[in-house]
């Protein structure tokens, strides 16, 4: 028998309207105490009205060390942004 | 890249305050460090409900009951908080609690210390989670992340435990003699040793000058220990209660006040596991961790067999 309870991550959604947002980590032995132990350690005080939880081991992260591969090329792309467009004071909002 | 630059870009990023993240690379004696101070944390979150829930039964009112088991509550979640943080360093729950039950770890001394009366409720409330309160926020700028997060969500939970303890002794002070009297003799017993939380004075603490470099520490044990001073005792003032230290006095000069000296011996009996409830304190961890063994192991078969049934279903 494996020893530990398995680590699950726990999303909450604070209010409808809003995304999932992580909250923390914790162990249970299945789904269902998960969300009942997530509902203990992460909502006591009206902190949200839903809760995910996701084995840990499901989660993929990339690897710090290809932060800047991934991530850098976007730096230089400031035509991404409104900003970078420029229109006579005359057009209001666009 | 080599260790060399490795730890020297490590090193600079602490300094331009970028959080260290659980995959980024750390050097081995910074892993060790957090792992070292969250899981003392962590236990002690957790052997700090015992002294309080020894009056949730007996609590007067049942407004008092409802906040103290809401407390002990939250002494529990962040214990779990710490726990979790502690974990992405690569150590496991069951390592951590293993160093608890055998000793090897440390808990807050303050812990080892007993609650004799209602008023001991008040003082821990008061000067225990104040005194953790003002270790803690700076915490929440901890350079490593996890730990950071934790503190920030134990920081907003806790001001409520300090006012709900300044409460009781407010309620005590303004009743009859014998109840002022129990708030002092609280206070006398719990002053000093909160004092000690802090730590060993500066220039004993082996720690400080690399955690600080690390931006695990912002501030020194001393100055910690001299800001809770200064801010409990006008709150002291307003209690109607003296400072047990007849060597206290405001420092006009250096704008702080002066206190007599600690008894730092008492202090290392106590971490030596000779304070007055050491024995008491891990034998109930013992005991709540040994009769919980069937429910860990009910719950794992239980999830077990669900588990093999619905692979069967599909």
């Amino acid at each position: 028998m494996q020893s530990e309870w398995p680590l699950w991550e726990v999303f909450i959604r604070p209010k409808n309207g809003l995304h999932h947002i992580h909250a923390g980590s914790l162990h249970a032995a299945d789904a269902v105490m998960a969300i009942q132990s997530a509902r203990d350690v992460y909502t006591r005080r009206n902190e949200g009205v839903s809760i995910w939880v996701v084995e840990s081991i499901h989660l993929h992260a990339s690897d710090p060390d290809d932060a800047d591969m991934l991530f850098e090329p976007a730096k230089d792309k400031i035509y991404r942004h409104p900003t970078f467009y420029e229109l006579p004071d005359e057009v209001k909002h666009m | 890249m080599t260790a060399e630059s490795l730890s020297r870009r490590f090193q600079e990023k602490i300094d331009q305050e970028i959080k260290i993240e659980p995959k980024d690379w750390m050097p081995d004696a910074y892993r060790k460090t957090l792992i070292r101070q969250i899981s003392q944390h962590a236990h002690s979150e957790v052997v700090g409900m015992l002294p309080e829930g020894n009056w949730i039964t007996r609590a007067p009112s049942l407004r008092r009951k409802v906040a103290l088991l809401a407390k002990v509550q939250d002494e529990a979640g962040h214990g779990l908080y710490l726990y979790s943080a502690c974990e992405t360093l690569g150590v496991t729950r069951e390592e951590l609690i293993d160093e608890l039950l055998t000793g090897k770890a440390k808990y807050s001394s303050i812990f080892n210390y007993p609650t004799l009366t209602w008023a001991d409720i008040g003082a821990i409330g008061w000067l225990v989670d104040g005194a953790a309160i003002m270790n803690q926020v700076p915490l929440c700028r901890c350079s490593y992340g996890p730990y950071a997060r934790a503190m920030v969500r134990v920081c907003k939970e806790e001001s409520f435990h300090q006012r709900q303890g300044f409460e009781i002794l407010l309620t005590l002070c303004q009743g009859s003699e014998a109840q002022k009297a129990m708030a002092q003799d609280a206070l006398n017993r719990w002053w000093w040793p909160s004092l000690m939380m802090f730590g060993p004075p500066d220039q004993d603490s082996i720690h400080t000058a690399q955690s600080m470099r690390w931006k695990i520490k912002r501030f020194t044990n001393d100055e910690l220990r001299q800001k809770f001073i200064d801010m409990t005792v006008p709150q002291a003032e307003v209690l109607g209660l003296t400072i047990p230290d007849s060597e206290l006095q405001w420092d006009e000069a250096r704008g702080h006040y002066r206190t007599g000296s600690i008894d730092w011996e008492e202090f290392r009996q106590v971490l030596k596991g000779n304070g007055p409830c050491n024995t008491e304190r891990m034998a109930a961890r013992q005991e709540a961790h040994d009769q919980g063994a069937w429910v860990r192991e009910a719950a794992q078969a239980y999830a077990g067999k669900h588990r093999s049934q619905t692979k069967k279903a599909g």
